[in-house]
């Protein structure tokens, strides 16, 4: 710790510490332009001088080290000043440098009013420009569908160069050319391909870089904000919806340490045009093999006509990717009441089973802990597509250097280098066993992690494979005493909550695979299953938000809400349930999930014993009280993983496959989204249709 | 400086690669650095590929030397943008760079200009035969044998109108004159012989 005074206060700060860090840990405000606490040190902006005193000249506190300050001449400590009109000077010549070759174009800049530099220009500039030459000119450059330049504005902070080079690990972005001829742009004018670089938007302090998606769209103080969580990935992102009206106008991130950081990635940010297009806004009925408008009371009849003559072994209920717990539960108790026990959430066909334990299904060493990690080892996953957010966590590790990772599965670029050890079970088998080179590392690593994704145990030998993943980390030394490296990476939002619910099929009943199959069922109800096969023949139920497969499919469609539409909770990966908001109404006559299911429950005859999302949340609460702590963790049992390792079977030889192909198109919200649709195209190599606007 | 393009796509060689030669070299400049501090090495290597390239950087060439590297596409344009010595667009057998900062302004080095402008045309224009072109440059710190030009790799200084113009001819007439003072004048020792240190020469 090393002693400073700031502003004439004394503080005691560690000597690692920056002076911009020491100002603000005493309660002065530093502004800046370049500096990020998430990136590394430029300090080419010049905004954050202060004056310390001794120093002939101001410096910039972003990069000053608290240790490079001399004390006193009678041993005082070093003093800084942020208040002095030595400060005021030099930020008003940094700002009046800053704006000479910005241009003065505010009301048509998107980034008016959330601007820093026009906030802070405010705070600390001067009121009237001196400068009356040229304005500098730069051409505008193509990055990509999402990115719009307007390089007119860009003031070379290289906010966004330091993110795609250090956090997104895709180094696309650079400056060409030098002093006031300096150009952001990537290689060519090639579009991005990271799939976190909406981000940089929120970084840009100014217009130079928006959301193409969202220009000219709406100004932020129109704007009602929600805080909300993202369900597009099983990471379950801290996100802010801003809506006016009834519309979903963007997503931006909330700041979570625990999850997301301050990232999120593209699919999360510009999903939100999928949330208006394809949308079911009423109820629909199929006659005559076509689909045609109906009410809620004529849809709710065909259902219960239908559920009269169906015996409950030849019902079924599948639960889709994107449901909130509240309506899973809803239909688990109505499922329960018509005595059917064909009931899924696992329309991937994982074979996890909540009767493991919770410990078995879990991302236990929590996402945050990846920072503790000492070595890991990925098998059947590729976290940049499963996990966007959470594989740039992955590379924060790896950054800090001494973090062994090694992949068992696909080969493919995970912005971080890896060792490639095989692509199946038997290579997993291999290192359980320590007959691989890697497997010492692990042993030797003080915190081991073992993250098996989605797609390794969605496959018919899921189980096996669960058992084998489980005695490596028992082998490996990845759960012991304070540390639990088992990690399940979702790629589901709703899995886990479903999972919590126990949302599975009971004894002797059938799988979402089995009901797939033909003469299974005769009624099958999907819960937002677009991504399941139903069985010929049956009849399908299907509430759901979008006219998707699932939609297609359906006898009966009931129109449900999207998650900015509802309250709802959502369990994430790590276990952790969060809650979403609703931050608008669904479309039309379009109704709550929970509520859907609580009406369709008194047609049957069997009326849910609860009439308000309070009362459903109670009973929820009653059944399963680990879900009502928000926003926390509640840990699995590390034994279940011993368990689950005793399991044992003889998994097949077939390679592991990542659970998701196109990271832009997971889900019906995706799906319908023409920016999603534009990314996926951009991504499979296609050209974009527009070159620079 | 004006802002630094490459040049346009009709005039890009759609490939590159250094001869044997070059490469053996290039591997010999990168060993000379530590493991994982190859991308050090940048600079080297775009220098030899302009001068492979006959005086001037190709995109194609930027992306070999990144490749060789290891680098991003990006970083390596990154670094080509940004030094001026880096020529971005072709240039003549015979490059000229012309000082004009100020000690050769005040010296002459307008008069030069005038000379290049007359017998080779615009700044950045290439002759129709490609043995010419020019450049005005930034200070080449020559100062004290201002004016100066740089033609390929060799500093011709203490130039009059006449002299350049002679040297340009030969140049043109396929010969290298000898570089260095054009005057009777011994490096950038004073003109006409020493006027200090001479005690020390006696003895």
């Amino acid at each position: 710790m090393s002693k400073l005074i700031v502003d004439g206060k004394e503080i005691d700060v560690p000597t690692e510490y920056t002076l911009l860090q020491a100002c603000e840990a005493a309660g002065a405000e530093i502004p800046r332009f370049c500096f990020h606490e998430r990136l590394s040190i430029a300090g080419n902006c010049r905004m954050c001088l202060v004056e310390l005193v001794g120093s002939p000249k101001p410096v910039a506190s972003c990069a000053w080290g608290v240790r490079d300050c001399r004390p006193g001449p009678k041993g005082e400590p070093p003093e800084v000043k942020t208040r002095s009109p030595m400060v005021k000077k030099a930020r008003e010549g940094v700002m009046e440098f800053l704006l000479i070759n910005h241009p003065l174009d505010c009301p048509i800049c998107d980034q008016g009013g959330e601007c820093d530099l026009q906030d802070q220009s405010m705070a600390y500039g001067v009121d009237a420009s001196r400068y009356r030459e040229n304005k500098r000119a730069v051409e505008d450059k193509y990055i990509g569908v999402l990115v719009k330049t307007v390089m007119n504005r860009c003031i070379h902070c290289t906010r966004c160069i330091r993110f795609s080079t250090e956090v997104a690990g895709v180094p696309e972005l650079g400056a060409i050319g030098r002093g006031e001829d300096m150009e952001i742009t990537t290689y060519l004018e090639h579009a991005m391909t990271s799939e976190l670089q909406g981000n940089v938007v929120d970084l840009c302090p100014v217009g130079a870089l928006t959301s193409k998606p969202y220009a000219f769209a709406a100004r932020p103080w129109e704007l009602g904000k929600t805080e909300s969580v993202d369900v597009m990935d099983a990471v379950g992102s801290s996100i802010r919806v801003d809506f006016r009206g009834r519309e979903v106008m963007r997503v931006l991130p909330r700041t979570n340490d625990a999850v997301n950081e301050e990232w999120i990635s593209d699919k999360t940010r510009h999903v939100v045009d999928g949330l208006k297009i394809q949308r079911l806004d009423q109820p629909y009925l199929r006659e005559r093999g076509h689909l045609r408008p109906a009410s809620w009371s004529e849809a709710f009849q065909a259902i219960a006509a239908r559920v009269r003559v169906t015996r409950p072994e030849r019902t079924g209920a599948v639960v889709g990717d994107l449901a909130a717990v509240e309506e899973i539960f809803a239909l688990k108790e109505l499922m329960d009441r018509l005595g059917v026990k064909n009931i899924d959430a696992r329309q991937d066909g994982s074979a996890l089973d909540p009767a493991w334990g919770r410990a078995t299904y879990l991302f236990n060493p929590t996402i945050a802990g990846i920072e503790q990690a000492d070595a890991l080892l990925i098998v059947g996953s590729n976290p940049r597509r499963e996990a966007a957010v959470l594989n740039a966590r992955i590379r924060k590790r790896w950054r800090m250097g001494g973090f062994p990772i090694a992949v068992i599965g696909e080969r493919a670029d995970l912005t971080y280098s890896y060792e490639h050890l095989g692509a199946g079970p038997e290579t997993l088998a291999d290192v359980a066993a320590g007959r691989h080179a890697f497997a010492d590392t692990l042993k030797a690593a003080k915190a081991p992690l073992i993250l098996v994704g989605a797609g390794a145990l969605a496959r018919p030998d899921g189980a096996a494979v669960a058992s084998l993943a489980a005695q490596a980390a028992q082998a490996l030394g990845a759960v012991k005493d304070g540390w639990n490296g088992f990690a399940i990476l979702h790629a589901a939002a709703s899995r886990v909550g479903a999972l919590d619910v126990g949302f599975v099929p009971g004894a002797g009943a059938r799988t979402a695979a089995e009901m797939a199959h033909g003469g299974v069922l005769e009624l099958a109800f999907l819960l937002g299953a677009d991504e399941a096969e139903v069985a010929k023949g049956a009849f399908v139920v299907y509430i759901g938000t979008h006219g998707d497969r699932g939609a297609n499919r359906a006898d009966v469609i009931l129109p449900g809400a999207a998650y900015t539409e509802k309250s709802g909770l959502y369990v994430n990966t790590e276990g952790r349930v969060q809650i979403a908001e609703r931050a608008g109404f669904p479309p039309g006559q379009a109704r709550e999930d929970w509520a859907i299911l609580r009406a369709l429950s008194d047609i049957l005859g069997h009326k849910l014993p609860f009439d308000s999302l309070i009362e459903l949340r109670a009973a929820l609460f009653k059944a399963h009280p680990h879900l009502q702590r928000i926003d926390e963790i509640t840990p699995g049992d590390p034994a279940d993983i011993a368990r689950l390792a005793a399991r044992g079977g003889a998994p097949d030889r077939a390679p592991f496959r990542p659970a998701v192909d196109d990271f832009y198109l997971t889900n019906p919200i995706a799906r319908a989204s023409v920016v999603m649709h534009q990314c996926s195209a951009l991504a499979k190599g296609a050209h974009a249709l527009t070159a620079a606007e | 400086m004006a802002v630094r393009r490459l040049a346009p796509p009709e005039l890009q060689p759609k490939s590159f690669a250094f001869t044997a030669e070059n490469r053996a070299w290039s591997e010999k400049e990168i060993a000379k650095y530590p493991p994982g501090r190859q991308a050090s090495a940048i600079i080297p290597l775009l220098w030899k590929a302009q001068e492979q390239c006959g005086g001037w950087l190709p995109e194609a060439a930027i992306r070999a030397v990144a490749d060789q590297l290891g680098l991003a596409h990006i970083r390596a344009l990154e670094v080509a943008t940004f030094y001026t010595m880096f020529n971005l667009a072709p240039v003549g057998r015979t490059y000229v760079q012309l000082c004009g900062t100020t000690p050769c302004v005040l010296r002459g080095a307008e008069d030069l200009k005038a000379v290049c402008r007359r017998r080779i045309g615009d700044e950045q224009h290439i002759t129709p035969d490609g043995q010419f072109s020019w450049i005005e440059v930034e200070c080449l710190g020559a100062c004290v044998n201002a004016p100066m030009v740089q033609i390929n790799k060799d500093y011709y200084e203490d130039l009059t109108a006449e002299s350049f113009e002679k040297i340009l001819d030969e140049f043109a007439a396929g010969r290298t004159p000898t570089p260095g003072p054009q005057i009777d004048r011994q490096l950038s020792a004073p003109v006409g012989g020493p006027t200090t240190l001479k005690l020390f020469e006696r003895t």
